[in-house]
């Protein structure tokens, strides 16, 4: 594996679990002990005012709520792989989660679009969730 | 609490890029611009608001340049709504009864740095990590890391949610607003561009993020701009020829974005632009209709068409048509950003939000020369910071 050109997230404390479970390849998001619902980005306090929640595997699939094709991207790294498509998924368990969808031509993408979770392992710390096509 | 609160001096810089001149000489120099225009000097001034993200801070500074009396100063940041939040908080010392008189000034010089919203993110690419700083803001921790995240990005997605929800808007809808916005530009000596495009050159030209092309995006730059506001009851003090120039704040109001389910994703600027919106008429008293002029937040092309629903300048959803149909040209039925607009004007971020009030002014003073909509009465402004704020201030002339 080659050095890694992209950028890194900041890990928290609060995302720590997030990104674990990106690497073990199998997403979690926090769910609220309280009502139940899933919540992303991390938080502290769920929307109802609770703050217990338990990491909780999501199905990984879900649709496009809404897209963009990246024609100039931020750096170099990003700009090799352009035209790619950056998406909103709503995942089946309701939250929303930003990220690329690969595997199809970017003018394929359309809102609305049935899509899964895939994993890569971009560096030997480091893996990053994308969205493709489902079925 | 104060009665009205009413502007009666006010200046603006040209935008563009000025690496010769020091940006708070630019800043120190519209601010002197606006007091003289005000038939003022420092020593009538009881507050300060000052606006500017990458020199945050400053507003001491310019008054040792123009006259330290020491009065309060606020120094305000508050992503691209920061000029507007500047001009508020000596708005909120005029109403609060704390002060009669206040100069709002905003700044910002960015020189050349890129396309808006795309440099800051290559400046956080040196430490390799996506950094959620920069000027531009960022408002997830998740994002960036996979390429996402720049603000033609965020406002493309915007856009495409829009046009799937709504009939009859697609990229060419999009396309005409920045054919309508650059048109506009020709005619004002303030702006940074003043090239027309035709609508097959703005959609012929290089894609940034679909479908925003580079005609469709907001420049970076270098701008300046301030004004003096003073209560109803001070004007009344003051000698005819500044009564007769004044220009009503019938509204100020700001909000931030409430939670929306599924809207952390991405930022919101629709939200709070709509229960801003909705709590400005309601203010001023005054319907979407009634408005001669409306100068807001086009950081992207995109990002007006859906701003025209948020705002109730056309019907509900339909943006689209209210484009087809010439509705925010000079000569339509609500002209929007006769400027020219973020994308052409420019956007030297702090200096945004103070700059629009300078423009919506002048029009309702009938002293916007060549570009002056006829007869204008009200006007509205509209800035959005992304995070995310939303600002809006009615104005009115006085009669
Ligand atoms: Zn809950």
């Amino acid at each position: 594996m080659a050095d890694y050109e992209k950028l890194r997230p900041e890990i928290t404390p609060l995302h720590e679990p997030f990104w674990d479970s990106v690497k073990r390849h199998q997403v979690e998001l926090q769910r609220c002990d309280s009502c139940g619902a899933f919540r992303f980005i991390p938080t502290e306090l769920c929307r109802c005012g609770s703050a217990a929640s338990t990491w909780t595997p999501i199905a990984g699939t879900g649709e496009v709520y809404t897209y963009t094709v990246v024609h100039r991207a931020p750096t170099p790294a990003y700009q090799a792989e352009a035209p790619y498509v950056i998406a909103h998924v709503t995942v089946d368990e309701g939250p929303r989660m930003i990220s690329v969808v690969v595997g199809c031509d970017p003018t394929d993408v359309h809102i609305g679009m049935p899509v899964t979770l895939v994993y890569e392992d971009v560096a030997p710390d480091l893996t990053l969730y994308k969205f493709t096509p489902a079925g | 609490m104060s009665d009205d609160v009413f502007i009666i001096g006010l200046a603006q810089h040209k935008f563009g890029r000025f690496p010769e001149k020091d940006s708070l000489d630019m800043a120190s120099e519209i601010a002197m611009a606006a007091l003289a225009d005000a038939g003022m000097t420092m020593a009538d001034i009881d507050v300060m608001g000052c606006g500017s993200l990458l020199e945050a801070g400053s507003g001491q500074r310019i008054l040792h340049q123009i006259g330290a009396t020491g009065i309060p100063v606020y120094n305000v940041t508050n992503a691209c709504a920061t000029g507007a939040n500047a001009v508020r908080v000596a708005y909120m010392e005029i109403k609060a009864g704390i002060s009669q008189v206040g100069l709002a000034v905003g700044f910002e010089k960015m020189g050349k740095s890129g396309l808006l919203g795309l440099a800051a993110k290559v400046a956080g690419a040196d430490k390799k990590v996506w950094a959620p700083a920069g000027r531009t803001g960022s408002v997830m921790p998740t994002e960036g890391v996979l390429g996402s995240g720049m603000m033609p990005a965020v406002f493309a997605e915007i856009a495409m949610e829009y046009a799937n929800n709504n009939d009859g808007v697609g990229f060419e809808q999009f396309a005409k607003v920045a054919e309508k916005s650059h048109a506009h530009s020709v005619l004002n000596p303030y702006s940074q561009y003043r090239k027309a495009f035709s609508l097959e050159e703005v959609m012929n030209a290089e894609v940034i993020a679909w479908p925003n092309t580079l005609p469709m995006c907001g420049p970076t730059g270098d701008g300046a701009a301030a004004v003096v506001i003073v209560s109803g009851e001070k004007l009344k003090t003051l000698p005819d020829d500044v009564r007769k120039r004044a220009v009503k704040i019938s509204a100020s109001v700001m909000t931030s974005d409430p939670w929306t389910a599924g809207g952390q994703a991405g930022p919101d600027v629709n939200t709070c632009t709509r229960m801003a919106a909705d709590k400005a008429y309601e203010m001023a008293g005054v319907d979407p209709q009634d408005l001669d002029l409306v100068e807001l937040h086009d950081c992207f092309a995109t990002a007006e068409l859906v701003h025209y629903d948020n705002l109730r300048l056309c019907e509900p959803g339909m943006a689209g048509k209210f484009i087809d149909e010439r509705g925010p040209w000079r000569d339509g039925k609500i002209p929007v950003n006769v400027s020219g607009g973020l994308v052409s004007k420019g956007h030297p971020l702090g200096c945004t939000g103070v700059a629009n009030l300078v423009e919506v002014g002048m029009h309702l003073r009938g002293e916007a020369g060549d570009r002056q909509i006829p007869d204008a009465k009200v006007g509205l402004t509209h800035v959005i910071g992304l995070g995310s704020t939303c600002a809006i201030h009615i104005l009115e002339k006085v009669s």
